[in-house]
């Protein structure tokens, strides 16, 4: 509690009295009695009670009249939901306040010489002052699966674009009994390996059988619009040929495994052969969808379509997806918190003695050098505040949870806080389990508790 | 040492400039600075996306917001529309849940500021047995998480009729209130000169004249922050709230939870309602930034 009575200290600046008192001459204790009611009453009904009750409770099955014993805090580490829970709390305690305290470290020790650091300041600190509910809303929108709502899909689209080509044929499939089969990660093979010499449907007439050819279907109508009808491919000398196209005519009528009619070219696609499981050479389908391999590297090689040319358009990161969704979270409540842990390092850095920075300066030492020798060090019990403080409140982390995950992933989500409102309020009641749950919260406090009550027992001996 | 070394180099070329500081951390902080000027700008900005975000959409139309990004909004200007709040003020539910809100965090607020106080003082002034026993319990309680309490509450509140009452949780947010509230201002009131009370004393008054016309006024400051702090604590609730409050007439974060379940189809409805709800914290927030610092400091214990 330090910092409370950093503030509390700020506040009486300039006014030391005698030290408190031993009374104001003659109080009558019922007078103090009436004081104090109000404030104890309240206390000891709705917060010294309550914990009592708890851990009574904790010992008790879902229904209450059956005593378990410490039963269920075992059951608290056997049951899926709730270790799932655990790992996670551990998660946030160890990541969200270090890296708060790390940006408000940051941006504490950079805004200080800046003119408008306190315009800064005032943009990182705001966020404190909304409800988690609507961080919640905010960052449920940042995080949005679409691209064209979530922002950081947006950004993330964008830039994976420019990198990587979109596949030029989504979703599209061999004709059924072409010859060609999957072949494991969304890849087609054919079945027999293609030898030099032959070459697609040479007679355009009859149907080929070539595992050169390459017919494929489910080609979605926009990805062809522009293509230009499918060519049948020519034999040529140490080549091996073969043609991809659309093996469906609109309106009917073409016939299976053979290029007919204005059956459309596939054009940009990837064809490789493959020899004992190595690709051997590989070829792009041309504008009339024919291509040509080398035959003396890929004779006897089969054919494989690769599944990047089959992949579905890129939609980004699933950021509220199972695997993701707890360090998302986390970012939103460092977006929340780095204010505060700025804001108390900002303080502290306003009392380290100004002469003992210059000095090292002066002494030739570089910022950076000041900053890992000088600063942080007399920063350290500031830092150790902050660090503390966010850690008793990223134990009870809740809200955010409960607004930002999507319903299917609330599991994978599940903070210790969110599974004992489940367990006491939600749909699988066990008052038993969520009292344990309870006071297991009220046991990873109770070292500060302890702190705090040796550290004004001290302070009283003074 | 490469810098040390370089640093004093230069240190003797530029002897002719009267050098306070190493020309090379002058040097360092002239170029930098630009950089670093640039960086924080970004953070800053980077840190209002999210807010600016939300309220752009909060002025897109339903169909604007299904068929393309809040950011399409600098592309087109002419697209804002405020028709969602026009439609919000409408709806009875949301408008009804901030008068609840407004009836559960003005009353949460007095009542931990005014029982706060008479503790405090009784602490700070008072002789009584076990004074420093009392107090210590009282600092103890500072760190309680509520979820110790909200199934044995919940049940006593059921057994007193209080249950989904917004006296209910006027009364859970005053307990849980009180800990840091009794131990902030007992501090705080224990700077009170005692030469000031003793003239107040002599002068005829009363202990609940002294409490009302010296304590009190001489306090302004720890209780302004008090005040402040446990405001926003309250009115930014949700846990709380979703257990105790009255499910017929619940709090804004309540309806507005509520509203998230079908997140996707209603940002037309949650977007301005999320900032009709932050609109209270932030008017307080900026115009008591001071206080709101020192509460925040203070309370984030909790």
């Amino acid at each position: 509690m330090s910092d409370a009575e950093a503030v509390a200290r700020h506040h009486r600046a300039g006014r030391r009295g005698k030290r408190a008192g031993r009374g104001v001459t003659g109080t009558r204790r019922w007078v103090a009695a009436v004081f104090l009611l109000p404030a104890l009453v309240l206390l000891g009904a709705l917060v010294v009670y309550p914990i009592v009750f708890s851990v009574y409770r904790s010992l008790f099955d879902a229904s209450g009249d059956g005593f378990v014993g410490l039963g269920n805090y075992g059951a608290m580490f056997s049951d899926d939901a709730i270790r799932t829970a655990l790992r996670n709390n551990v998660i946030w305690v160890v990541v969200a306040p270090t890296v708060s305290t790390a940006l408000g470290l940051i941006f504490a020790v950079l805004t200080e010489r800046i003119r408008w650091g306190t315009a800064f300041k005032l943009v990182v600190f705001m966020p404190m002052a909304i409800s988690m509910l609507a961080a919640g809303i905010i960052f449920r929108l940042v995080y949005d699966q679409a691209p064209e709502r979530g922002v950081a899909n947006a950004v993330w689209v964008s830039v994976h674009d420019t990198f990587a080509e979109p596949a030029p044929f989504p979703g599209a499939k061999p004709r059924p009994n072409s010859g060609l089969r999957p072949s494991g990660g969304g890849a087609f093979t054919t079945k027999s390996a293609v030898r030099a010499g032959a070459s697609g449907s040479s007679a355009s007439s009859g149907p080929s059988g070539s595992s050169a050819d390459l017919p494929l279907v489910a080609v979605r109508q926009s990805d062809v619009r522009d293509a230009k009808p499918a060519a049948v491919a020519q034999p040529q000398p140490g080549k091996i040929t073969g043609t991809a196209w659309l093996d469906f005519t609109r309106g009917g009528g073409g016939r299976p495994k053979v290029i007919d009619g204005n059956e459309k070219a596939l054009a940009g696609l990837t064809v490789e052969a493959v020899k004992g499981g190595a690709v051997v050479a590989s070829a792009t389908t041309a504008a009339d969808g024919t291509y040509a391999l080398p035959a003396d590297k890929a004779d006897g090689a089969r054919l494989r379509l690769p599944a990047a040319n089959f992949a579905e358009a890129y939609h980004g990161v699933d950021w509220l997806g199972p695997a993701l969704v707890t360090p998302a979270i986390i970012g939103s409540y460092v977006w929340m918190w780095a204010g505060f842990a700025m804001v108390l390092i900002a303080a502290g850095l306003a009392a380290v003695p100004r002469e003992l920075l210059e000095a090292a300066r002066v002494d030739g030492a570089g910022e950076w050098q000041v900053f890992r020798r000088i600063t942080v060090p007399l920063l350290a019990p500031v830092l150790v505040v902050v660090l503390v403080t966010l850690m008793i409140n990223v134990l009870k982390i809740f809200d955010l949870v409960y607004i930002i995950a999507p319903g299917s992933s609330l599991r994978s989500a599940n903070v210790l806080a969110l599974q004992l409102f489940q367990s006491s309020f939600g749909t699988d009641v066990d008052e038993g389990l969520g009292s344990a749950i309870a006071v297991f919260l009220l046991l990873l406090v109770l070292p500060v508790m302890y702190v705090n009550l040796r550290r004004i027992r001290k302070e009283r001996a003074r | 040492m490469t810098t040390v070394e370089g640093a004093a180099a230069e240190g003797a070329v530029g002897r002719a400039v009267p050098a306070k500081r190493p020309l090379a951390t002058r040097l360092a902080a002239r170029t930098g600075g630009g950089a670093l000027r640039v960086f924080l700008v970004l953070v800053a900005l980077f840190w209002l996306m999210p807010t600016v975000g939300l309220l752009l959409s909060s002025l897109r139309s339903p169909q604007q917001i299904a068929e393309s990004g809040w950011w399409q909004v600098f592309a087109r200007p002419a697209g804002i529309t405020f028709d969602n709040y026009g439609r919000l003020l409408e709806n009875e539910k949301v408008m009804g849940s901030l008068l609840t809100t407004a009836a559960i965090t003005v009353p949460a607020t007095v009542l931990v500021v005014v029982i706060g106080s008479l503790a405090g003082y009784a602490f700070a002034w008072m002789d009584f047995p076990g004074r420093d026993g009392w107090f210590m319990v009282v600092v103890g309680l500072l760190v309680v998480p509520v979820q110790v309490a909200l199934i044995p509450v919940a049940k006593l509140f059921g057994a007193v009729g209080l249950f989904e009452t917004t006296a209910g949780v006027i009364l859970f947010h005053t307990a849980f209130g009180l800990p840091f509230a009794v131990f902030l201002l007992r501090n705080f009131f224990a700077e009170i000169p005692r030469e000031l009370l003793e003239a107040a004393r002599l002068d005829g008054a009363g202990e609940l004249r002294l409490f009302t016309r010296v304590v009190m006024p001489l306090g302004g400051p720890a209780i302004a922050s008090l005040g402040i702090f446990q405001f926003l604590w309250v009115w930014n609730d949700m846990l709380i709230a979703l257990i105790f409050a009255d499910s017929g007439s619940p709090p804004v974060t309540v309806a507005l939870q509520q509203e998230v379940r079908q997140f996707g189809n209603n940002i037309d409805v949650l977007a301005p309602g999320a900032f009709v709800s932050m609109v209270v914290p932030l008017i307080v927030f900026f115009a008591f930034q001071r206080q709101f610092v020192s509460g925040v400091m203070a309370g984030a214990v909790k």
